[in-house]
């Protein structure tokens, strides 16, 4: 077979040009890319992300790594800026030769890397509960999908009996789409919209549009302005009397850390939707959530974006073990066919459409800073990356291509 | 809610937006009128007042905490901001271009500062109890009307500083210096006016109003190295519209913006809003390039 000689000729290459075949699997160790922004706007976030990231390679590789080889990661740098994500991407596969990468925040950041993932024939994990509207077979999507995050709010919402819903958000995609898919299920539960605004992001005047809630009197705002409008919104509320205790808020985009940082007695009593939280019951969170702090000191907390970067490492290692190889194709299907597994988040596994099954949780803020879980879905939930009252017609399956 | 409450409470929210741009442009300015500088970290002042109130509060917690950070962030503020101009832009003073870059730079330096003594993610400051009520108005023609009493405070607040500047001006000896250097430079100085401790006098007073918008706006927004970057634009606008250097045009200015935004706000998103205020800012210096007033001055000129 001309594939021999061929083999032969390429180790006979790589001798001669140092690693510039396939040295991830040229001795015993392997590469994974982390990319992350850790530095501008988004380094606040992705931070910690990579550093769960980081924490799962670690305690992997404490147990003799996978397929008994060392897991190297590379770790690169998205700067907050999709150009650059796509660029480091493409260098991690292509010149360092990773098996597979982790990283992205921002859906603009997941955009700009996709074309080179399936151009490259390259797996990402992708850690971030998103808009949906997306399918690629060369991402494994762990982050929440609508239907994980913002339809079990609206769900919870018509239990505790709120009928007018008012949408609050900033101006961007993320929104945007999120708002287009509540108001669909709005409109056909038979609730009633009070209201949707938009501020610019980074928007701090709120005047008028608590005036506006003022005067819709809503049952509950559906918030998912992003960052520091969340202080400016929660300080503007108060300030007009209307703490979260007499209008109930829920957010989409406040999680343990953002909680901390704008001061939880600011937002005590408010709502948030999420399919992790600190405060979950289990053996596998508390020793997540205890190995953490021993890295990253006994004051580091933990949100859901970090729990799923983590969790995808480790269902990468086991995809990698039930596949027998690191290609990425292989390992693909091997993930989607592990089968429900313990994690902190809970009993999760990765649906055929590559999207996590997994349960909603709703929280709700206490005085120090943790949340409280006072709902959570009658179980994990089926990932919908196309909703169907909103994109009819369209649908995610398994793939064949990679 | 009767629509004549709504209305008139989107007036007050204009009028309470104004507040806000007046404090934090009046610095920019009254030292662009004096010196022609161009202070790019004026943001930070109200950054730096902000992270003073935070410290303040740390120190003097309980109900006056609030009361003595406004002068403890105006007095930090103003000399940071004397400093600023005894060091670098005094040495720049006839180079406007390089004045601008420098101050740019100053402006990095110190939101890194920021960001390295006190974390990216910001500071908590919370509005003090006797903050904590809304005037509301339950009959009537008004009915339904709520006026937050954080934002009357901040009202008094600016009214307060506006009319003591205004004084200082007008009734001062010191005040006198400052219009004689405003309006001819060389002759106040022939005449005896110390022209360069009014120079360093009027910038840190800036800086300084600009320290207690700071501790304001952390009655209304976040406290974080970044923060003065969203109030900066808006502050240069508010300058340019009022007539570079005058204490009334700012004035007017910002309750030309502020009203302009919150009786747009009605019909319109806030996105949609801003865009309408720069088309209005736009077109009317086309009509008035020189601003609402104009001021008579040989450092303009020329």
């Amino acid at each position: 077979m001309a594939l021999k000689h061929f083999g032969l000729a390429a180790a006979l290459l790589a001798t001669t040009m140092l690693g510039a075949v396939r040295p991830a699997l040229a001795d015993g160790t392997v590469k994974v890319g982390v990319l992350q922004s850790l530095s501008g706007t988004m380094a606040i976030s992705e931070v910690p992300l990579e550093d769960a990231e980081l924490l799962a390679i670690s305690q992997l590789n404490a147990k003799g790594g996978v397929l008994g080889k060392k897991i190297v990661p590379v770790v690169e740098d998205g700067a907050s800026d999709p150009s650059t994500f796509a660029q480091k991407a493409t260098k991690l596969i292509e010149e360092d030769k990773v098996v597979t990468v982790f990283g992205g925040w921002t859906s603009s950041s997941r955009k700009a890397m996709l074309p080179v993932f399936q151009r490259l024939h390259s797996l990402l994990w992708y850690p971030v509960q998103f808009e949906g509207n997306e399918c690629s077979p060369n991402i494994m999507y762990s982050g929440a999908q609508p239907n994980q995050q913002a339809l079990p709010a609206l769900t919870w919402a018509e239990q505790k009996g709120y009928k007018k819903i008012f949408l609050l958000g900033s101006d961007y995609v993320y929104p945007r789409t999120a708002n287009l898919i509540l108001k669909k299920h709005i409109a056909h539960a038979g609730l009633t919209l009070s209201g949707e605004e938009y501020v610019p992001l980074g928007g701090t005047d709120f005047s008028s549009i608590v005036a506006e809630i003022e005067q819709a009197k809503p049952d509950i705002i559906i918030n998912t302005l992003n960052g520091d409008s969340n202080v400016s919104f929660f300080k503007q509320m108060a300030a007009a009397g209307m703490t979260p205790d007499k209008l109930p808020v829920m957010s989409f985009s406040i999680a343990e850390p953002e909680a901390q940082a704008m001061g939880p007695s600011l937002l005590a009593g408010s709502y948030t939707s999420w399919n992790y939280f600190q405060s979950l019951p289990g053996a596998a969170n508390a020793a997540f959530v205890a190995a953490y702090k021993v890295k990253y000191g006994a004051n580091a907390v933990v949100d859901d974006p970090m729990v799923h970067g983590y969790v995808d490492v480790m269902e990468w290692a086991d995809a990698v073990k039930k596949a027998g190889t690191f290609d990425p194709k292989a390992v693909r299907n091997a993930a989607v066919a592990l089968g429900f597994q313990d994690s902190p988040l809970g009993e999760v596994k990765f649906a055929p459409n590559q999207s996590m099954v997994q349960t909603g949780y709703i929280g709700q803020l206490q005085p120090d800073g943790q949340f409280k879980v006072i709902w959570s879905s009658p179980g994990p939930i089926e990932p919908v990356p196309y909703d169907p009252l909103t994109f009819p017609g369209k649908s995610c399956g398994a793939h064949s291509t990679f | 809610m009767q629509e004549s409450a709504f209305l008139l409470g989107q007036v007050f929210n204009g009028v309470s937006v104004a507040s806000l741009f007046v404090l934090a442009a009046l610095g920019l300015a009254l030292s662009f009128g004096l010196m022609r500088v161009i202070n790019m970290a004026h943001g930070e002042m109200l950054m730096l007042g902000g992270y003073l109130a935070y410290m303040t509060l740390a120190v003097v917690p309980g109900p006056l905490g609030l009361l003595v950070a406004l002068p403890v962030a105006f007095l930090g503020a103003a000399l940071l901001g004397a400093v600023l101009e005894f060091t670098i832009i005094h040495r720049l003073s006839a180079r406007p271009l390089d004045t601008l870059l420098a101050t740019w730079g100053v402006s990095l330096i110190l939101q890194q500062a920021a960001r390295n003594l006190f974390g990216a993610i910001g500071v908590q400051v919370i509005a003090p109890g006797w903050l904590d009520h809304t005037v509301a108005i339950s009959s009537g023609v008004l009915g339904g009307l709520t006026l937050p009493d954080t934002r009357i405070f901040i009202l008094l607040v600016a009214a307060i500083v506006l009319g003591a500047i205004a004084l200082l001006l007008n009734r001062t000896r010191l005040g006198l210096y400052v219009r004689a250097v405003n309006q001819d430079r060389p002759v106040a100085a022939a005449m005896g006016v110390n022209a360069r401790l009014v120079d360093l006098l009027v910038f840190s007073l800036g800086t300084g109003v600009a320290g207690l918008a700071g501790v304001i706006l952390a009655l209304l927004g976040p406290v974080t190295p970044t923060v003065g970057q969203s109030y900066i634009v808006p502050a240069f606008l508010v300058v340019i519209l009022g007539g570079l250097g005058s204490l009334v045009g700012t004035t007017i200015a910002s309750l030309i913006v502020g009203l302009f935004t919150a009786l747009i706000e009605i019909f319109v998103d806030v996105s949609l809003a801003q865009v309408l205020l720069l088309v209005f800012v736009i077109v009317f210096i086309q009509f008035r390039p020189q601003g609402v007033i104009t001021v008579r001055t040989r450092a303009l000129e020329g």
